[in-house]
């Protein structure tokens, strides 16, 4: 069943046009990875889909509903949780209270604090320090980790390697298959091609606002990623 | 086959605005000659609320720094005034400009102080520092403390000769503001300054150095500020500190731009017209006007944001004080530059 | 012993000082507005104290029991219909509406009330003191003041460190966008801070009617020292407000005891020094201001 369905999307930062008639689409627990070179409108989609830009209300339909340009904290409620690119952790709030703010539209489900503990045992580790204190890999966990706790139908994961050394994004990879091998819908969107590829199901490649190449991994070569990615 | 661009800065409007405007010059110039006293001082009062909103309007509306402490400058050209033409000997219409030198001066410790603040913070801090100065004053015995003092020294002026040079000083200084503000945002500078009120970090990226034109701005606005100061209690020729630094001189000047429309220059005009009128009509309701204008500016910020002006020339393209830049290709125009309001 | 009981009765007028701080930065923090009216809400507050203690016969400290709820709807709405129709728009609209609210205010108390100064009296716990040693007498009433005061803020302290809404307030106040992605609905958490806030400027409004006489342009000092003792104490820290306000109290009374006119005077003037020789306050965790 499709879960997310995408269509004529065009979406503005201002007068600047960011992304022209995107279509997309992400069937109940499929993963689906968004690429493309910087500023090609990858996190553009993200945001418009979680209710950050403003969009036609037709444009993204979430189980069956249009749900364009409705505001993030009432998408929240339909299971359509973001974890923002550069993570956002909230300094003010500890480690735990990161994780309890994920929680706040009290929706139910199988991620608990437990859970995410045994996910990340480095946060329990730091549970009473400000957010911020941890390093770049392990706020990145902690931006999963806080996502999952408004247990999510729909999660959109926003640049997830940016900045973090191999070591730590092969983890974080390795955690997210551990996430989305619960069935979780899920799109990524990365700069990093290679690991993305293993996980993903589907992927879409972005250059300029538009899709340029959309397909499974398995039936890509690099060579015709290279050309969309880059438009050589 | 490659069109001509140009760069255009006069509209139709504004020719035609310029030829109505040197008109009413004329007509307001001669004044004196059929019109009554009690009308110049009205116009007085008049030019020196809309010289007020120009400077205001400048501050804010293109500078960004949204000043409710301006009554300092008030008050500071007011007392420099009396000072100037009382203590010191200096002809009271001379002293005018020269009291808005005084307030230019102490504008540059005032902006060591409140600079430190950005926003919301810098508004009551400007606040602050007027009630720092009006207390100051207020404790001043040479300044007459609470009980304010008196221009004495236009005394020997006939009263006649007295009001009709006030408000031919008025004239001038208003027309001179305008003149001021208008060559001065056509400027570079004024590039600058409206490049900064659309964006700051992009106009600094391009160059502009924010500080700098901030502290000018400011500067230049209180001396414009303190001219008025000074020409409005030439003309009331009675000054206390409650009056002189009365926090109702940022009122009345905001509520003028606000309701006129913030950053073009029509829109103190209109605001300042609107001003008295509202306040002619209430005038047996006491208080009631300022309430009155007080929820207008409030629902212009709410509503319409650019102001009664901002309505017209948005509705009519009109512009009599042109200091955008337009863009054309031939006769299609392809861009303009930032829009005032 | 002049000069003891001078600085004592500074430091107790910091407790109510306090209380007018809370409610400004309160919303600073939250939502990055300064609230021009601040100081004419409080007013306000206190003459509906009048109302209510002229109309039921009611001894101002019960009048509090309505005027609180009063001004808490009066958050509310005004959060609600008024400013949180400015957000996304920048600094200068919350700043011009605001102090528009001021100027409506203080004139439609004039229009009202006149130009009389009014006291709100509780019956004579405003004169009672307490005698500390043989020299030195405390009101009953500032030490009351001085402990609502402390009470305010710990219950502050305690709703923003330790509860949900305190954590979305944390939050939203740290990275309004990223707080909306959490589900947190902006709008309704800022008319909650404001009705707080609200809440917070009724019991400092009715404190100070009963401590001193006020009319309808006693608004803008209330302001200026709540702002004061803000930035004296330094922004972000709820003790600092504290601290804040007895620096600017002792400033003040001893200001006019040196000599009448000076008293407020030298409040500004200690505001104006910590601000050249630290800007950021004597405990704040922020660098810069505003």
């Amino acid at each position: 069943m499709t879960l997310l369905s995408i269509r004529g999307l065009s979406a503005f930062y201002g007068t600047f046009q960011a992304l022209f008639d995107v279509s997309l689409e992400a069937a109940e627990g499929e993963t689906v990875a968004v690429i493309g070179a910087n500023g090609a409108g990858k996190s553009t989609v993200l945001r418009a889909i979680a209710g950050v830009l403003p969009v036609q209300a037709d444009a993204v339909h979430f189980a069956g509903r249009a749900v364009g340009g409705s505001p993030a904290h009432e998408l929240v409620d339909l299971g359509i949780v973001m974890v923002p690119e550069g993570r956002k952790i909230f300094p003010s709030l500890s480690v735990e209270e990161n994780l309890r703010i994920g929680a706040y539209r009290g929706r139910t489900g199988h991620w608990t604090l437990e859970r995410i503990y045994e996910l990340f045992p480095v946060l329990a580790e730091r549970k009473r320090q400000p957010g911020t204190n941890l390093s770049g890999g392990e706020q990145q966990m902690l931006a999963i980790g806080r996502g999952l706790m408004a247990n999510p139908r729909l999660l959109l994961v926003d640049e997830i390697s940016l900045g973090l050394a191999p070591v730590v994004v092969k983890n974080l990879y390795r955690v997210l298959r551990t996430i989305t091998g619960e069935g979780i819908t899920t799109v990524v969107v990365d700069q990093d091609v290679s690991q993305i590829m293993e996980l993903a199901q589907r992927v879409y490649c972005f250059r300029k606002g538009s899709v340029s190449l959309e397909g499974r991994p398995a039936d890509l070569t690099r060579a015709r990623i290279a050309a969309a990615y880059f438009g050589v | 086959m490659a069109e001509a661009v140009r760069v255009e800065r006069t509209t139709r409007a504004g020719r035609a605005g310029l030829a109505v405007g040197l008109l009413a010059l004329l007509v307001l110039a001669t004044l004196p000659v059929w019109g009554a006293a009690s009308t110049m001082r009205v116009l007085v009062e008049f030019i020196a609320l809309f010289m007020l909103a120009q400077m205001w309007n400048l501050l804010a509306g293109y500078a960004g720094l949204v000043s409710i402490g301006q009554q300092a400058y008030v008050g500071i050209g007011a007392y420099a005034l009396i000072v100037l033409a009382d203590d010191l000997g200096v002809n009271p219409f001379v002293a005018v400009p020269l009291a808005g030198l005084v307030a230019a001066v102490l504008a540059l410790p005032t902006a060591a102080l409140v600079f430190r603040f950005r926003g919301g913070y810098f508004a009551v801090g400007t606040w602050a520092v007027a009630e720092v100065y009006r207390l100051l004053v207020a404790n001043a015995t040479p300044l007459g403390r609470g009980t304010g003092r008196t221009l004495k020294a236009v005394f020997p002026i006939a009263r006649e000769t007295r009001e009709v040079t006030t408000y031919l000083l008025a004239l001038a200084l208003g027309t001179a503001t305008v003149v001021a503000v208008y060559l001065l945002l056509r400027s570079r500078h004024g590039l600058g300054l409206m490049a900064i009120r659309d964006s700051e970090p992009a106009s600094e990226t391009l160059g502009v150095d924010i500080l700098r034109t901030k502290l000018a701005v400011y500067v230049a606005v209180a001396f414009g500020t303190g001219v008025t100061g000074a020409l409005i209690y030439l003309n009331l020729l009675r000054v206390s500190p409650d009056a002189a630094f009365s926090i109702n001189w940022t009122a009345y000047t905001i509520f003028i731009v606000v309701i006129g429309g913030i950053g073009s220059l029509e829109g103190p005009l209109v605001g300042t017209a609107l001003f008295f009128l509202v306040r002619e009509l209430l005038s047996d309701y006491g208080a009631w006007y300022m309430i009155l204008l007080g929820g207008l500016a409030i629902g212009v910020m709410l509503v319409y944001p650019q102001g009664l002006w901002g309505l017209v020339a948005e509705r009519w393209d009109l512009r009599f004080f042109p200091v955008q830049r337009r863009v054309r290709l031939g006769t299609e125009e392809i861009a303009a530059g930032p829009p005032a309001g | 012993m002049g000069w003891v009981d001078t600085v004592l009765q500074g430091v107790l007028l910091g407790g109510l000082y306090a209380l007018f701080a809370t409610g400004l930065s309160l919303i600073f923090v939250v939502m990055r507005i300064v609230n021009v009216a601040h100081g004419d809400l409080s007013i306000l507050a206190a003459f509906l104290a009048v109302v209510i203690v002229e109309q039921l016969g009611l001894n101002p400290f019960l009048a509090l029991a309505l005027v609180v709820p009063l001004m808490v709807a009066l958050g509310f709405l005004l959060q609600t219909l008024v400013l949180n129709r400015l957000l996304g728009r920048g600094v200068l609209p919350p700043i011009l509406v605001t102090f528009g609210l001021s100027i409506v205010i203080q004139n439609a108390l004039l229009e009202i009330f006149s130009a009389d100064s009014r006291r709100l009296n509780p019956g004579g716990i405003e004169t009672a003191s307490v005698a500390l040693g043989s020299e030195l007498a405390v009101g009953w009433f500032s030490l009351i003041t001085l402990a609502v005061a402390v009470l305010i803020l710990v219950g502050l302290q305690l709703l923003i460190g330790r509860t949900g809404a305190g954590r979305a307030f944390r939050a939203t106040s740290d990275d309004q966008e990223t707080a909306e992605l959490m589900g947190i609905d902006n709008r309704r958490l800022y008319a909650l801070a404001m009705a707080l806030s609200l809440a917070v400027v009724a019991v400092a409004g009715v404190f100070l009617g009963i401590r001193t006489t006020f009319t309808f342009s006693s608004g803008p000092d209330r302001l200026l020292f709540a702002f004061e003792a803000v930035i004296i104490g330094g922004l972000g820290s709820l003790w600092g407000t504290l601290v804040g306000g007895a620096v600017l109290g002792v400033a003040q009374t001893v200001g006019a005891k040196l000599s009448p006119g000076w008293g407020i005077l030298s409040g500004h003037l200690v505001f104006l020094g910590v601000l050249l020789l630290r800007p950021q306050g004597l405990f704040s965790r922020a660098r810069r201001v505003g």
